[in-house]
């Protein structure tokens, strides 16, 4: 039996990952024990509980290994500042103490870390480095249900490699090419984060979210200024308009200079048409590379499936659009597309790569519907609300399903806390927050008064995998919420003349589809399917809620409010619940209502989280 | 110990010599910046800067 520990830290989202003989058994982010958003610090918490769950001691472990090669990256950075000398002496100046002091010894770091969970653990051979890109490859190959794919890895920066083609094999990943900094699509769309005032590393989905209110008006100026695209969808970005290289920022004046406004201050800047248009911009030019280099993809390998993985493969509307124009004939995504995922996909490359195992299973998805982290027993769950003074009433499933979806079907909005918890920033039914799709409100109340999040950002919809293609124009699985499709054209509703001439932020108010509150402006949605084999909790309560309603359809965004991680424990789930709008909470088994609680544990939420 | 020798490795490996001399710099440095904190000799060492 052989157990190995990934590990991913020191940049943003840390997270453990344990997998056993090649199974993938459990992980999690330590932002979700910690409470702090992306959290970077070393996991310990995430490394505890995967050792406890499967009751085992750090020692016992035989093989740790971490997500990327500290020795690369500081060659990276060295050459880096050498290339734009003199330029970047500030950045210089701040970035070497610490190297120098501790990230190029982090492989003492992390056995000192390691040392401190488990005092007995005393072999440093054990700890082994893996690359990057390597490990985001190894995450989107290894669990998907593909014995050999084309894997397609695009972030931000890893140690030199951006993007990075490979082929996967039965047991093998090969990295077949690679683009390297500082030409990189994941900075691309991070500075364009950066100039719509959005936090780099955590506000690239709101840029996503926004695109759709505006007109790409200014792609022909990115391609024609900022970047040279060529046919295979290889490019190489122009460093006169960038920043992030050696400075502190990601852009600088020249393109402040090109679009003809400075970066929006979130503080004191509202968003305008402007924003909406870049946003628009910027995505319609990520799908043009992300497309057309899968298209050079297929044309080179020929083969018919794709995996995906890094920061960029969560831009699920750029995924949407490669599957739409079938360019493939089956996509996989990671649903830890980040670098959390890359915890896993450095054991599993290890695993399948250096100790040359096969794969067992290579005809289903491996992830086990990314529900991997901690879930609580209901001894657990009743003793924590008792002593958090919580008013609440134990029913069996049945009760609790009918009970959860006639309060949907009345409009309540309800956090919904079952089983483990996902892995990856996705809410996928275990700890979510549902709503009914069909109400006008819903997209408008969530946002405001319950995720107290911009109102511009849409909500995704969970569906019934059976029905799918009866109310969205797609007929592909969906566990990860990564592909985005339109409505199903039946549904959606006509406008009115006067309707048609709204845009922008306008339109955020017209009722486009029979599900308004999943409909995003452009008539796409964010798509979850559930099925009975992944999530059977969440598809019995779908099932009932469709029986009442007809409509198979549930909204479905993370437990949390802007700022904070996923909920963790039922602690923090109810401690959201009272410190929030909504209306109902079942954890497990238990049901909780809104108006039977002692309102002196209301506290003041919003303010105990930083506004991402 | 383990650290230089996993670094001479790494060094020997990408063939990346040129990096040595910057690196050597920026360790003699650094550490002559921390060994002179608060001493008589740390005026010296940031009049060179």
């Amino acid at each position: 039996m052989t157990y190995i520990l990934g590990v991913s830290a020191f940049y943003h989202d840390s997270a453990a990952a344990l997998i056993k003989d090649g199974k993938i058994i459990s992980a999690a982010q330590e932002e979700r024990f910690t409470r702090k958003k992306h959290d970077s610090g070393f996991p310990t918490n995430a490394i505890n509980f995967v050792l406890n769950f499967s009751n085992i001691k750090l020692n016992e472990i035989d093989h740790i290994v971490f997500y990327e090669k500290p020795f690369l990256k500081f060659e990276r950075l060295l050459e880096t500042y050498v290339a734009f000398a003199p330029k970047g002496f500030q950045s210089f100046s701040r970035a070497m103490p610490i190297w120098l002091k501790e990230k190029l010894f982090q492989k003492k770091f992390i056995f000192d870390y390691l040392k401190s969970i488990d005092n007995t653990f005393k072999d440093d051979t054990k700890l082994l480095f893996s690359e990057h890109h390597l490990s985001h490859a190894a995450s989107a190959f290894y669990p998907s249900p593909f014995e050999e794919a084309i894997i397609l890895t695009a972030d931000g920066v890893g140690e030199w490699a951006t993007t990075t083609v490979a082929i996967g094999k039965k047991n093998n990943v090969e990295i077949k090419k690679e683009l390297h900094f500082p030409h990189s699509l994941g900075l691309l769309y991070s500075a364009f984060t950066y100039y719509t005032g959005f936090k780099v590393n955590s506000g690239e989905y709101k840029l996503m979210g926004l695109a759709p209110y505006g007109k790409p008006l200014y792609v022909d100026k990115i391609l024609s200024n900022l970047i040279d695209l060529k046919n295979d969808g290889t490019f190489i970005l122009d460093q006169k308009y960038f920043n992030y290289s050696t400075g502190l920022t990601m852009t600088n004046k020249n393109f402040d200079d090109l679009f003809g406004e400075k970066p929006r201050k979130p503080e004191t800047e509202k968003i305008t048409q402007f924003h909406m248009d870049i946003a628009a911009s910027i995505q319609n030019v990520t799908e043009k590379i992300m497309l057309l280099l899968a298209k050079s993809l297929k044309k080179e390998y020929e083969i018919p499936n794709l995996c995906l993985a890094g920061g960029v493969a969560l831009n699920c509307v750029a995924n949407g659009k490669i599957l739409q124009e079938k360019i493939f004939e089956n996509i996989w995504v990671q649903p830890a597309a980040g670098d959390a995922g890359g915890s896993l996909g450095a054991a599993l490359a290890y695993w399948h790569i250096d100790l040359d195992n096969e794969r067992e299973e290579t005809h289903k998805d491996n992830m086990c519907g990314s529900y991997l982290g901690n879930e609580f027993k209901e001894i657990e769950i009743l003793e924590k609300l008792d002593e958090i003074g919580a008013n609440y009433e134990k029913l069996d499933q049945n009760e609790i399903i009918n009970k959860t979806a006639r309060d949907l079907a009345d409009g309540k909005a309800v956090g919904w806390f079952q089983g483990r918890m996902e892995f990856g920033p996705r809410a996928l039914g275990n700890r979510s927050i549902l709503g009914d799709p069909r109400s006008d409100t819903m997209q408008k109340n969530l946002n405001l008064k319950v995720k107290y999040r911009e109102s511009f950002r849409p909500f995704a919809p969970s569906i019934l995998r059976e029905d799918l293609n009866d109310w969205f124009e797609m007929n592909t699985d969906s566990p990860y919420m990564l592909f985005v499709s339109d409505v199903k054209k039946s549904r959606t509703l006509e406008l009115s003349n006067e309707q048609k001439k709204l845009f922008g932020i306008d339109l955020l108010n017209v009722k486009k589809s029979e599900i308004p509150a999943v409909t995003h402006v452009d008539y796409s949605a964010r798509i979850q399917t559930v099925s009975k084999e992944t999530n059977p909790l969440y598809y019995k309560l779908i099932e009932k809620f469709k029986e009442k309603t007809n409509c198979p359809v549930l909204v479905n965004t993370s437990f949390n409010i802007r700022g904070e991680p996923i909920v963790h424990t039922p602690e923090d789930a109810f401690k959201c619940f009272m410190g929030t709008e909504l209306d109902v909470l079942v954890v497990g088994n238990c049901y909780l209502v809104k108006t039977d609680q002692d309102l002196n544990l209301k506290s003041n939420y919003t303010n105990n989280f930083e506004l991402d | 110990m383990s650290f230089l020798k996993e670094f001479i490795k790494f060094l020997m490996e990408r063939k990346k010599f040129w990096l040595v001399p910057i690196l050597l710099f920026l360790l003699i440095f650094g550490a002559l910046f921390v060994v002179t904190q608060g001493t008589a000799v740390a005026p010296f060492i940031y009049t060179i800067f």
